[in-house]
């Protein structure tokens, strides 16, 4: 049953997840704008609300190391970070997702370094996008409360066994108070079930040996392709989870939430809170009687090209807000993705690219309805620009 | 648990491999034979022998064959003649020859 | 999944949205306030945001916070830049800072300062269409707290004049927040003191 509505940030949010998921162990690290879910986490340790061995670790290398081997070892394991933090842990990623450790970890997506920026935008997180993490985007607190749940659901499911991400924008969602209600315990716990590892390495009756070579012959593009093909197969698994938690709570779960994409010509494509932003300012463009909508990707590892596909399929062109950039790609990371969702259903919609929002730039109102002007204009497609930035 | 067959596992499918690349079997090094790579073998002298043990230390591939305390021979299905017993033995327990010397004996 | 699915038939009605800036120098309890409006807004089944403007902290040094008040779920997550209503803890920042940035000429400005509401309405240049009151929030702070915390006497201040919140959600809420940290003698003060906010702010 939900609670009444009471007020709370992401990371509170996060943590509280996290509390009802009880893992067995989390190891982590604080960075800003991630402290307050560890933080959070300790007292709930500390006060003997949760069961888990929390881990103090002298860094995010070690973090997700040790996190590796209680999740090898058959433990429900969860971390967070953020950012620089993030970034140190890139070789252990992808040892979690090869050996298929379902790691939660939550994400306060920041900017990278330099400058030095401790604030909020996407350019930790889409580093990460080729480990084989699955990857939720959360737009509000409420979200990054429902995505944490769904996170353990998904990553321990024997279909899938891969370590998720449940990731919130540094400061907007982390920091900022927000409406929120939670769903009590047992229904928490009931939802997420037992977790059963397949090959724990505490199970001295079973022996195995984990973390194989496979140096020479095709062996090593074999086991590859397996989690290649089970990273796409979760869709469907998020898709179930996230339905049957949203019959729980009663809140919408869309693997891509779509907003006035039924006779939209004009349609803004942006992951996180900023989609949020987006949306507001298509109401206010609607009331005017423009045409124009919103797509929000919930989910952008495994990338949901069919439904990206289908929700512009009847837009007139398109704009990808990216809030991080793939310096020297030709596209920044979700315009990449979308352009070659449409290319590959055969959809022909021009689309233009805006770096948006960097190191925790507002994604102004104003700027918003410039890029829906553009669009109806037809300027800048097959571009990418920095949204608001003279050159 | 599912079972595996370890030994085909070059003709299996990517969907026939554990998850995670795990080895389902552990222990199993032990069906794979090292004592091809060899060119020159170690020879024990048993008469020699003080059954010091300081060769079954060093042995970096458990090939000293121990029976109650005492040295009973050497695995050569394993043994891949690195020849570091022979170095370690104090007694002249121990001695390298080549592997076609070994033949004509 | 439906392209569209959620659609249009969920239209929302945004004029009511409220949004309310707050400046101060850092260690005001500015961030506190922001809030505390917010949660005794939600008191009443609002939806609501509330936020500082996120930098380094440092004692003493220009802040700004937000709070965002809603009958309808808020999407918009930005700084807020046209606020209706303005909320200065401190009055020797209308020297540097450019408090009414942005406002609607028809705004509401709520000043801790001793200055009477024409000198505050004068120092701050605000238009005549524009809603000024003043209360010695630091005063009634002095007195009651026995401290330099202006941000729960404002909260009073802010429920008279604009009315968006009674007066008793804030006393409701305030005991609940600082019941968690603070002894009953230290609550008591700051139910004074919204009280005392809430009776003697003038416009």
């Amino acid at each position: 049953m939900s609670s009444e509505a009471f007020s709370a940030t992401g990371n509170q949010m996060v943590a509280d997840a996290f509390r009802q998921a009880d893992p067995d162990v989390m190891a982590a690290y604080p960075i800003t704008p991630q402290t307050t879910i560890v933080e959070n986490y300790a007292k709930f340790v500390a006060n003997g609300q949760v069961h888990t061995e929390f881990v103090t670790v002298e860094s995010e290398h070690s973090a997700m190391s040790a996190c590796i081997g209680a999740s090898a070892a058959g433990g429900r394991v969860a971390t967070a970070t953020s950012s620089q933090g993030l970034a140190l842990m890139w070789e252990e990623l992808h040892i979690a997702a090869g050996m298929r450790c379902p790691i939660v970890m939550a994400n306060a997506n920041r900017a990278i370094s330099a400058p030095i920026n401790i604030h909020g935008d996407h350019s930790d997180i889409m580093g990460t996008r080729d480990t084989g993490w699955i990857i939720l985007f959360a737009e509000t607190a409420q979200e990054a409360y429902d995505n944490s749940i769904i996170a353990f659901k998904v990553a321990e499911d024997p279909r899938v066994l891969l370590p998720v991400m449940t990731t919130l924008d540094g400061f907007v969602t982390t920091h900022a108070m927000d409406r929120c209600v939670l769903e009590d315990d047992q229904t928490v716990a009931k939802f997420i079930g037992q977790y059963h590892p397949l090959y724990p390495l505490l199970d001295t009756d079973h022996p195995v040996a984990q973390g194989m070579f496979a140096n020479l012959g095709n062996s090593f593009m074999k086991a590859k392709l397996q989690v290649r093909r089970t990273i796409e197969g979760s869709l469907d698994v998020i898709k179930e989870a996230g339905q049957s938690w949203s019959d729980i709570c009663g809140r919408p779960f869309d693997i891509v939430d779509s907003w006035g994409t039924e006779d939209a010509d004009y349609l803004i494509v942006a992951l996180g809170s900023m989609a949020g932003n987006a949306r507001h300012t298509a109401r206010m463009l609607r009331a005017e009687g423009k045409k124009v909508g919103v797509v929000r990707p919930r989910v952008f590892r495994p990338f949901p090209a069919k439904e990206i596909a289908q929700a512009c399929s009847h837009a007139k062109r398109i704009a990808v807000f990216d809030r991080s950039d793939s310096l020297g790609a030709q596209f920044a990371p979700l315009g990449a993705e979308v352009a070659t969702s449409l290319y590959n259903e055969g959809l022909s919609i021009p689309v233009s690219n805006y770096v948006v929002g960097l190191g925790g730039a507002d994604v102004t109102i104003d700027e918003i309805k410039s890029v829906y002007s553009d669009l109806a204009d037809g300027t800048g497609s097959g571009t990418i620009s920095y949204l608001g930035i003279q050159e | 648990m599912a079972t595996f067959d370890v030994d085909s596992f070059e003709d299996w499918k990517p969907s026939d491999f554990p998850q995670g690349f795990v080895c389902p079997e552990a222990g199993n090094s032990v069906k794979y034979k090292t004592g091809g790579w060899r060119s020159r073998r170690p020879i024990w002298d048993p008469e020699a022998c003080k059954n010091c043990m300081l060769c079954w230390v060093y042995c970096p591939d458990a090939s000293i064959q121990v029976k109650d305390g005492a040295m009973t021979g050497i695995d050569l299905d394993h043994c891949k003649g690195c020849g570091v017993c022979v170095s370690e033995c104090r007694f002249g327990a121990l001695k390298m020859i080549t592997e076609s010397e070994a033949k004509e004996a | 999944m439906q392209a569209g699915s959620k659609a249009l038939n969920e239209r929302r009605d945004m004029s009511q949205l409220i949004e309310i800036r707050w400046h101060a120098r850092a260690g005001q309890g500015a961030v506190t306030a922001a809030k505390l409006v917010a949660d005794s807004a939600l008191m009443d089944g609002a939806y609501i945001q509330a936020m500082p403007e996120y930098g380094p902290e440092r004692t003493g040094a220009p802040l700004r916070a937000y709070t965002r008040i809603c009958s309808e779920p808020i999407e918009v997550h930005n700084n807020i830049t046209n606020p209706g209503i303005v909320i200065v803890l401190d009055d020797t920042l209308l020297n540097s800072i450019d408090v009414l940035e942005g406002m609607s000429d028809d705004g509401t400005v709520i000043l801790n300062t001793t200055m009477s509401p024409s000198e505050a309405r004068k120092a701050l240049k605000a238009p005549d269409a524009m809603k000024v009151a003043v209360v010695d929030a630091t005063g009634i702070a002095m007195d009651t707290i026995k401290r330099d915390m202006p941000n729960t006497p404002i909260v009073g201040a802010f429920s008279k004049v604009t009315g968006i919140v009674p007066v008793e959600h804030v006393r409701e809420r305030l005991k609940i927040t600082f019941g968690k940290k603070f002894s009953p003698a230290i609550i008591d003060a700051n139910l004074e003191s919204v009280a005392r906010a809430y009776e003697e702010v003038r416009l």
